[in-house]
C-alpha cells in the first residue's frame, strides 16, 4: 500500500520528464508530413489525415470491440507466458543440468521466426484463436524464461552465506533473498514479452483470423486504404506506448530504487 | 561453559593445502584474535569455525548458544535499506517486527549512523557506513560468540576506536565471546586475551601471545609499548616478512 502511495506520489515528476520524448515526437510526426508533402496522399497520408481517420474510426463501437479482442488475445497469450516462464525458468535455474539443457531449446525458439510459428500454427489450429495465443506464447515465452533463468542462476554466493550465517528460515530466504533478486532479473523480461505479445498478436490476426486489429489492417490492404492502415498503426503504438509509460515504467521505476 | 575447540584442522581448496593441523580453544568470555599474512587463510578458518564451510579433516566443537559473523565484506542485501538489512538477522530469529525494527535503529544511531541515513540503500552508502550496518546487524542479535572478519578495515581511526570501545564493554560486562581476525597487531593488542599468529603457505600456528591486563586498563602506552615488543619477536618478523634487506 506504502509502495502505490509512493507510486502515485512520484508521478508528476516522472510526467515532467516526458517533455523530452514529446518533443521527439512531434519532430518525428513534423517529418512524416513532409513525407506526406512529398510523396501525395495516397503513399503516405499526412498526420493530419490520419488522426482524422483515426478519430471517426474511434467513435465507431464496431472498431473498439475490434481493439478490445486484440487486446484480449495479446493480454492472455503474455499471461500464459509470464506465468508458464516464470515457473520453468525458475526450476531450470535452481538445477544446473536443467539450465544446461534448456540452453539449446531457448536458442531455437528464439531465433524461430514468428512468421514460421503461423504458418505451423495455422497447420494445426486452423482459423481460431488459439493459433493467435499459441504464436503469441512460443514467441514470448522464451523471454520470460531467459529472465528467470538468469535471475535464479545470479543469485550470488556471498549473500547466500551471510543468510546461512544469520539462521534464516527458508521461507525468509526465499522472501529476502531469492524473490527481491529473480523479481529485478524477471520484470524487464515480462515488459519485453508484453511488449512482443503486442506486435505478434496483430500479425498472427493479419494472417490467421478474420476479427482484431490485424484483420482490420488486411482489410485496408486490401482496399489500398492507407489512411486507415495508418490510423490502425496509430492504434498499436498508441496503446503500447500507454501501457509501458504510464503503466509499467513507473512501477519499474520504484520496485528499482534500490539499482544503481 | 560454552566453548569453541578446534582439533587438528586441515583444509585444502583443490590441492592447495590451506590450513594445516589448527589446534586451539576459545573459552566463554574470551578474546581470542588471530594474525597473519593476506592469504594466509584467515577467513577461511573463521568460515569453518562458523559452520560456513564444512569440515573435511580434524574436528570443531562449538557449544555457544547463538552465534553472529561480520563478514570482511559488509555482504548487505541491495534492496533493503540501512534498518531492514540490520534487522534481518533478528527477524530470522523469530523477533516482532516492530520491536525488531525499534532495537535496530537504536543500534545504528549507537553505532554512529545517522536518522537520515536509516531508509538509504546500500548503494547509496560510503564503504564505511555500510561496514557499520554489517556490524550492527551482527550485534544487534546479542550473540554470545561473534566472528569478526577484519570489520574495522574500511573505517577512520575515529570510528574504529568508538567501535572497538563498544566492543571492550561488552567484553568486560562478559556479555561476548569473540574470535578476531585481523592485520592489525595494534588494533589485537587492544582487544585481546590471546593473538595467534597464522604463517601462511600452509596456514599453520606458530606464536601464542598472552595479555593478562583487562582490556579496559589498557592505555595507549600499554598498546604502543606492546606493540613495539611484538615487532621485534622473531617469528612475527618472518610470517610478516618484516626483515629489512
Ligand atoms: N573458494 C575458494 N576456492 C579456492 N581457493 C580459495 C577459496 N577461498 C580462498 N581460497 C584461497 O585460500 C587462501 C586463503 O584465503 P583466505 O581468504 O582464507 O585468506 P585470508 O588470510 O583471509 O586473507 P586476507 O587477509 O587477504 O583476507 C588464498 O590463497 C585463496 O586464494
Ligand atoms: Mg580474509
Amino acid at each position: 500500500m506504502k509502495f502505490l502511495l509512493k507510486i502515485i506520489k512520484d508521478f508528476p515528476a516522472y510526467l515532467w520528464s516526458g517533455w523530452g520524448a514529446l518533443a521527439s515526437i512531434f519532430l518525428f510526426i513534423a517529418c512524416w508530413d513532409l513525407g506526406a508533402q512529398l510523396y501525395g496522399e495516397l503513399v503516405l497520408p499526412s498526420p493530419l489525415k490520419t488522426f482524422a481517420t483515426l478519430s471517426e474510426m474511434l467513435q465507431s463501437e464496431k472498431v473498439w470491440a475490434e481493439i478490445i479482442i486484440t487486446t484480449k488475445r495479446a493480454f492472455f497469450g503474455f499471461l500464459i507466458s509470464a506465468v508458464i516462464g516464470s515457473v520453468l525458468g525458475l526450476i531450470a535455474g535452481l538445477f544446473a543440468t536443467a539450465s544446461m539443457m534448456s540452453r539449446p531449446i531457448v536458442t531455437i525458439l528464439m531465433g524461430m521466426p514468428p512468421i514460421a510459428w503461423i504458418v505451423l500454427a495455422m497447420i494445426w489450429f486452423g482459423m481460431s484463436d488459439n493459433t493467435i495465443i499459441f504464436t503469441i506464447v512460443v514467441a514470448s515465452f522464451p523471454l520470460v524464461f531467459v529472465g528467470a533463468l538468469q535471475g535464479t542462476r545470479t543469485i550470488e554466493d556471498d549473500l547466500k552465506e551471510m543468510c546461512d550465517s544469520f539462521h534464516l528460515p527458508p521461507l525468509m530466504k526465499l522472501t529476502n533473498l531469492y524473490f527481491p533478486h529473480i523479481f529485478s532479473y524477471i520484470f524487464p523480461a515480462w515488459v519485453s514479452a508484453l511488449g512482443m505479445s503486442w506486435k505478434i498478436v496483430v500479425m498472427a490476426e493479419l494472417l490467421a483470423s478474420n476479427n482484431g486489429v490485424g484483420a482490420m489492417l488486411a482489410n485496408a490492404r486490401a482496399q489500398l486504404d492507407t489512411p486507415t492502415a495508418l490510423a490502425l498503426v496509430v492504434v498499436m503504438i498508441g496503446t503500447l506506448m500507454l501501457i509501458e509509460y504510464v503503466i509499467l515504467e513507473p512501477i519499474k521505476r520504484e520496485v528499482e530504487l534500490w539499482r544503481d | 561453559m560454552e566453548r569453541l575447540v578446534v582439533e587438528s584442522l586441515n583444509h585444502s581448496y583443490g590441492f592447495t593445502e590451506i590450513l594445516k593441523d589448527i589446534n586451539f580453544e576459545l573459552n566463554e568470555g574470551e578474546v581470542l584474535s588471530i594474525v597473519g599474512p593476506s592469504g594466509g587463510g584467515k577467513t577461511t578458518l573463521l568460515h569453518l569455525c562458523a559452520g560456513l564451510l564444512d569440515v573435511e579433516e580434524g574436528e570443531i566443537k562449538n557449544s555457544f548458544q547463538s552465534s553472529a559473523f561480520t563478514f570482511q565484506e559488509p555482504r548487505l542485501l541491495p534492496w533493503k535499506n540501512v534498518i531492514d538489512n540490520i534487522a534481518l538477522g533478528l527477524l530470522a530469529k523469530g523477533a516482532d517486527k516492530n520491536e525488531a525494527l525499534e532495537k535496530s535503529q537504536q543500534i545504528a544511531i549507537q553505532f554512529g549512523l545517522e536518522k537520515k541515513d536509516f531508509h538509504k540503500f546500500p548503494k547509496d552508502l560510503s564503504g564505511g557506513m555500510k561496514q557499520r550496518v554489517s556490524f550492527s546487524r551482527a550485534l544487534v542479535i546479542k550473540p554470545s560468540l561473534l566472528f569478526l572478519d577484519e570489520p574495522f578495515s574500511a573505517l577512520d581511526i575515529g570510528l574504529k576506536q568508538e567501535l572497538q570501545t563498544h566492543l571492550i564493554e561488552l567484553i568486560h560486562q562478559k556479555a561476548l565471546t569473540i574470535l578476531f581476525i585481523t592485520h592489525d597487531l595494534m588494533e589485537a593488542i587492544r582487544l585481546s586475551d590471546r593473538i595467534l599468529l597464522l604463517k601462511a603457505e600452509p596456514g599453520r600456528i606458530v606464536k601464542h601471545f598472552k595479555y593478562e591486563l583487562p582490556q579496559m586498563q589498557r592505555d595507549n602506552e600499554y598498546i604502543y609499548k606492546e606493540s613495539a615488543k611484538i615487532l621485534l619477536d622473531q617469528q612475527i618478523i618472518e610470517t610478516f616478512e618484516l626483515g629489512i634487506k
